[in-house]
Parts: structure tokens; sequence; C-alpha cells
């Protein structure tokens, strides 16, 4: 069995020794970010990146001065224990499934399994004073009986169908087990929205690129993002400062689906939800990645939280879902568009243009009346 | 001169579909869209309230200009027109003096938005849920009708659901059931005052003379209704009677002596009970003000 360390043992450091931060997920983007900012501020010590695979050489910049140690955590997270970790932060969270990686089942594993280890060797490192949690907005599940605006209190209505809101499930299930056998460990959940951002590239991201976007027939869900470097600064503040509890983190405000369509000039396809339902059954079936039960909860649903908590209790409030849209669309810059803004307006001066042109052609020739 | 009406108007239609088309408008976190809400369907509404019911309201100087309240009403009709006939006689009442007449060019001014609570059903079905959300309505249930409060809006509920909604045409005039007074408790956490509201005339839109369970199980909904027309005449039996209504707002319940006590199920009980009372009596004196339904 294993020992807790009881409360008050070394975990105490004199001031001006921050000890060592242990980042996980550093080969993904978010991680990557997370442990170069954590490493350029001297609060937080030494950072420690680990993933299972190398990190792709587009982060080395990033990973300069974090140190990186490759373990797999669904079987070798005891390597957080050897690492003598102060901190962990918890980013090996993987959002959508990556057929070239093993597809669902090994979503799940990391998810699921990586979590599940990587607390209980937590549980053992006796120097472990906080645990940061990288979850999402998708542990509100999806439901008819659902209220409009989450709070963090809000329980799921019913199982989510998507792989992913029930791995997060999962995950925060083993994060309150864990903050009941360590009440000593300030523990920090954030249940991030979708990220959205000039540089990101998600899923999302990618959805709105097409140039013809699919949606649920007769359904317009509320969506919420967050700015990539808004949830990076919240991140970074759960390191080094202490914010205990669980937060939404999202930007204010909402835009429909269509509306989020409209701004980016892309023209939405309905389509029937049993089709899409279908679509997104086959494509796990067959491992693609992309489009999923994930995604057609949400654009049935859609998915607004209470962000009240997070502006309380950090001091920050993110840009707004549609600041943050908005920067999205101005870093993708222009191409692909079918229904520019410029274009309506153009379209709309000529048909005023036209109007005029007509009257005064009749007024000019005095034929009618 | 007319011309330059009519210039107006398609360059105002133009704008109004250029907005749309970019996405340039505004949407709450419960998904209102006060844009949408005003240009398409409030005048569709008002063509129904105005022209086809007649609709008188009463009491209008009993609806807060400003700050929360709760707005209780009975519930009738098959289909629940009653809810946005209230609204748009809401929104209408309570426009600032000296605002643009409808159907006047100009910007119009805006009255107070009443924001619906529906029956879970609304939100399950496709289009429906989304008209309801655009037009300011959200599910009847407890976080929701608090977070509504605490900002200030006015909120309409009808406690009766589809037992009123759905009630046979001679039960038409009496009041069913309060369910549990949930509405009541919602009050009293956000110290919003209660507003009892009488409707008459939404009960003989559709006279309900049967009900075809099988069907309705078979749809999943809580009724399938029969009226004189419908089934029978197809669409021309969705056509609504023109009944003449009225609706009288009562002065306004302020619920701060209750504070702090909407826990104690015995207290919401009988608030909702005299809320209850309030409104039958209401429906009997508008009645008596309205001795013939159809008279034009």
């Amino acid at each position: 069995m294993t020992s807790a360390p009881s409360a008050g043992s070394p975990s105490e450091h004199p001031d001006g020794d921050p000890g060592v931060v242990v980042v996980t997920g550093v080969g993904r983007y978010l991680g990557a970010r997370v442990a170069s900012r954590l490493a350029a501020d001297s609060r937080a010590g030494r950072v420690i990146g680990v993933d299972q695979a190398p990190p792709p050489p587009e982060y080395a910049e990033w990973l300069s001065g974090v140190e990186l140690v490759q373990a797999d955590l669904t079987t070798g997270a005891g390597v957080i224990a050897a690492l003598d970790a102060d901190i962990v932060v918890h980013l090996g969270v993987v959002t959508a499934p990556d057929p070239a990686a093993g597809g669902r089942a090994a979503m799940k594993e990391q998810n699921v399994i990586g979590t599940m280890q990587l607390l209980a060797a937590c549980q053992r490192a006796p120097r472990l004073r906080k645990l940061v949690v990288r979850s999402s907005t998708a542990a509100y599940g999806a439901s008819f009986r659902d209220p409009s605006v989450f709070t963090e209190d809000t329980e799921p209505r019913e199982t989510p169908r998507g792989g992913f809101a029930r791995d997060i499930l999962d995950l925060e299930g083993y994060v309150r087990g864990f903050r009941r056998r360590c009440p000593h460990v300030t523990t920090t959940v954030l249940r991030l929205a979708p990220l959205i951002g000039s540089a990101a590239d998600t899923t999302l991201t990618r959805y709105f690129a097409q140039p013809i976007v699919p949606t649920v027939l007769g359904r317009d869900p509320r969506l919420q993002f967050v700015h990539v470097d808004d949830a990076l600064e919240i991140l970074h503040r759960s390191v080094v400062e202490d914010h205990p509890g669980t937060y939404n983190v999202a930007g204010p405000g909402v835009l429909t689906l269509s509306q989020a369509i409209r701004r980016s000039g892309r023209v939405p396809v309905p389509v029937a939800e049993l089709g899409l339902s279908a679509v997104a059954a086959l494509a796990r079936r067959f491992d693609r990645g992309g489009f999923g039960l994930d995604q057609v909860d949400l654009f049935v649903h859609g998915r607004v939280v209470d962000i009240s908590r997070l502006v309380r209790e950090y001091g920050i409030v993110p840009r707004s879902t549609p600041e943050a849209f908005a920067d999205f669309l101005s870093g993708r810059g222009a191409g692909g568009e079918l229904l520019s803004r410029e274009r309506l307006v153009s379209v709309e001066r000529a048909i005023l243009a036209g109007i005029n042109r007509v009257r005064q052609g009749r007024k000019g020739g005095g034929t009618d009346q | 001169m007319t011309a330059d009406v009519w210039d107006q108007r398609v360059a105002d239609a133009l704008a109004f579909l250029r907005r749309r088309l970019s996405g340039d408008y505004e949407v709450d976190e419960f998904g209102f869209d006060p844009h949408l809400t005003q240009a398409v369907f409030h005048p569709l509404l008002r063509l129904l309230y105005q022209r086809w019911f007649r609709t008188e309201l009463l009491g209008a100087e009993h609806l807060p200009r400003s700050g929360p309240a709760l707005l209780v009403a009975n519930h009738s009709g098959t289909i629940a027109l009653d809810a946005l006939m209230l609204a748009i006689g809401v929104h209408d009442a309570t426009r600032p003096a000296g605002g643009v007449a409808p159907g006047q060019s100009g910007p119009p001014l805006s009255g107070r938005h009443l924001r619906l609570l529906g029956a879970d059903l609304v939100f399950r079905l496709p289009v429906l849920s989304e008209l309801a959300r655009k037009s300011g309505g959200t599910l009847a249930c407890a976080p929701d009708a608090e977070r509504l409060l605490r900002a200030g809006e006015l909120v309409g509920v009808f406690p009766e659901g589809f037992k009123g909604v759905g009630k046979s045409y001679q039960d038409r005039y009496k009041l069913q059931r309060f369910g549990r007074g949930g509405f009541v408790a919602a009050a009293l956490r956000t110290g919003a005052p209660i507003v009892p509201v009488g409707i008459v005339g939404a009960e003989e839109i559709y006279p309900k003379i049967g009900d075809l369970g099988p069907v309705a199980r078979l749809l999943g909904l809580p009724y399938f209704p029969v009226t004189p027309t419908f089934p029978w005449l197809g669409p021309l039996g969705l056509i609504p009677l023109p009944s003449k209504w009225l609706i009288e707002i009562n002065p306004p319940i302020d619920t701060s002596e209750w504070a702090g006590q909407a826990d104690d199920p015995v207290v919401v009980f009988n608030l909702a009970d005299q809320v209850r009372e309030t409104i039958q009596q209401t429906l009997y004196r508008l009645l008596e003000r309205r001795p013939k339904p159809f008279e034009w």
C-alpha cells in the first residue's frame, strides 16, 4: 500500500526555493507552451517536461529551458516520485483521437489510465504540495434538461456519448479521490472551454477552416471559446500562485454556431442529427480522428459556463468569446471565404445603386403615369 | 413621397440581411437574439396580438419598468400562444413614451423583454428549441430562472405547464394545479416580486374536445389534440380561432417578507396558492368583462 505523506512533512520550502515543477504532455502545444513560460519564470524553479514521445522539433525553441524526460504515464508514472516533484501540472490529456498515434484506444489509455497512474504516483511523492489538472467544460455532459449556464457545482445529468467527455468524467473522478486522500496538496482543476486563437490548431479550428461547414439541422448551439493566451496565463498563475478548487475557464459572452460560421465567411450545411451521429460513429469505427460524437453533442446542445469564480479568485477576465474568435479569424487570414463581410457590403451597395439607377431612368423617360 | 418610404424600407431590409449574413449581432448567454426578435418575431406576433386577437392589456402600470420580476400566468389554448402574446404585450406596454409606433420607419424604442420559461419538450425539438432561445426563452429550471432574475430580467412562467395548455375545452377557465411552486422559491431566493397575470381568450383558439392518446405516445407528446378543425382540415386546422383576448396584470407581490424561507415548503406552497387564487379571481373578472368570446 502507498502511504501518503503526512501534512506538514518536508513539503515546506524556505522562501525563494520553488522546487521542482513537473509538466506532463509537453509533446502537445499546450504543454510545451506552459512549460516554456514556467521555465522563464524565476518563481517556478526547475521545470521538467514529461511525455511519452520526444516533442516535435518545432517546439524545441520553447522547450530550451525545460529538462525533458521521456516516460509513458500509463506504465512509468513512478518517474514523478523519482523526480522529487513539488508541483505537478497534468496537461497530458488528449482531446481528440489521433489515428497516427493509436486512435481512440490509445487516447482513452492515455487520458484515463495515464491520469490514474499519475495521481497514484503523486500520492507517493513525498514533497508534492500542488497539483494542477487540465480538465474541460465537456465535464458537464450534454442533455436537453441542462441549465443554460453551468456553474462549477452543476452535475452532468446524462453520461455523455463522446469519448473525450467520458474520459474527462473519469479523470475528474480520480482527482476527487486524490483530493480526499491528499487534502494537504493544493489541487486546482481547470475546466477549459475549447481553445482558440491566432495560432491554435485544434479539431474545432480545422472545422471552421472548411469552406462548407456541416451543422445539425434545426440546432444552433451556443458556443464559448477561451483564447489560448488566456488559458496559458491562468495555467501559469495556477502554478506560481495558490488557487485550490475547480474553475471554469472560458471567454465571457457567447457565439451561436451559425453566427461563428457567418463571421468566418463560411457556409453552413445543415445535416440531420442521425446522419451526423452515423458519420461520427463510422469515424470512430475506422479510427479516423476529427469529427466525433463529442462534436455532435456540442453542436446539438451547445455549452456555456459561468466564470465568476475564476474572475473572483484569479482577478482576471479572459478575452471574450467573440474577441477570441475574431483573433482566430485574423490569424487565419483571408482565404476560403465564400461570404465575406466586404463582399456582402458591396452586394448591398450594388443593389441600392441598381434601384436608384432604375428609378432615375424612369424619371428621365417620364413614361410611367 | 411614397418612394422615399420604400427606399428606406429596402435599405433597412438590405442592411438587416447584411448584418444577419455576416454574423454582426449579439446573443446573450441564454441564446437570446434581440436583433432577430425585434426585427422578425415581434412584427409577426404583433399582427396576431393586435389584429387577430384584438388583445387588451389591463394594469400595464403594474409592470416594473426596471429590475427583476416574475410574471406568473395561467396557461391554456392547446398550443402555448398565450406565452408569446403575453411577451409581445409586455414588450409594447413597457416601451418608453415617445417611441415610434410599429409599422412606421425609424428606430423603434425597445420595451422590456419577457424571458419565458419553457418545458423541456420545447428544447428537445429541433427548430422549435432554437426559436425559443433566440426569442429569449429558456428551460424552466431553478438555475435559469434565478440567473435571469439576478440579472434583473422580467421572467414569465406558467406553473400549470402541460396540464394547463392541454386542458380540455369544458375545463377551459379552471386553473390546474401549480406543481410544487418552484417558481415561488426562485422569487424568494432572488428577492424578485411576483406579478400574477390573468389571460382570457387563449382558451377558445383551439378548443380541445378530444385527445388521441396512442398517437401522442407514439410521437412522445403530452397529448395529441382533436379540435373542431384539427386534424380534419389538415393545415387549415392550425389557424387559431379569432377569440377576443384580455390580459390583466395584477399588482406585484413583494416577496422580501419571506426572504430566506425559500427552503420552507409550507411558506412556498402557501404563497403559490395565494398567487393561484389571485389569478383565478382575475380570470372570473375578465370573463365578466368579455361575455362573448368571438365578438369583434
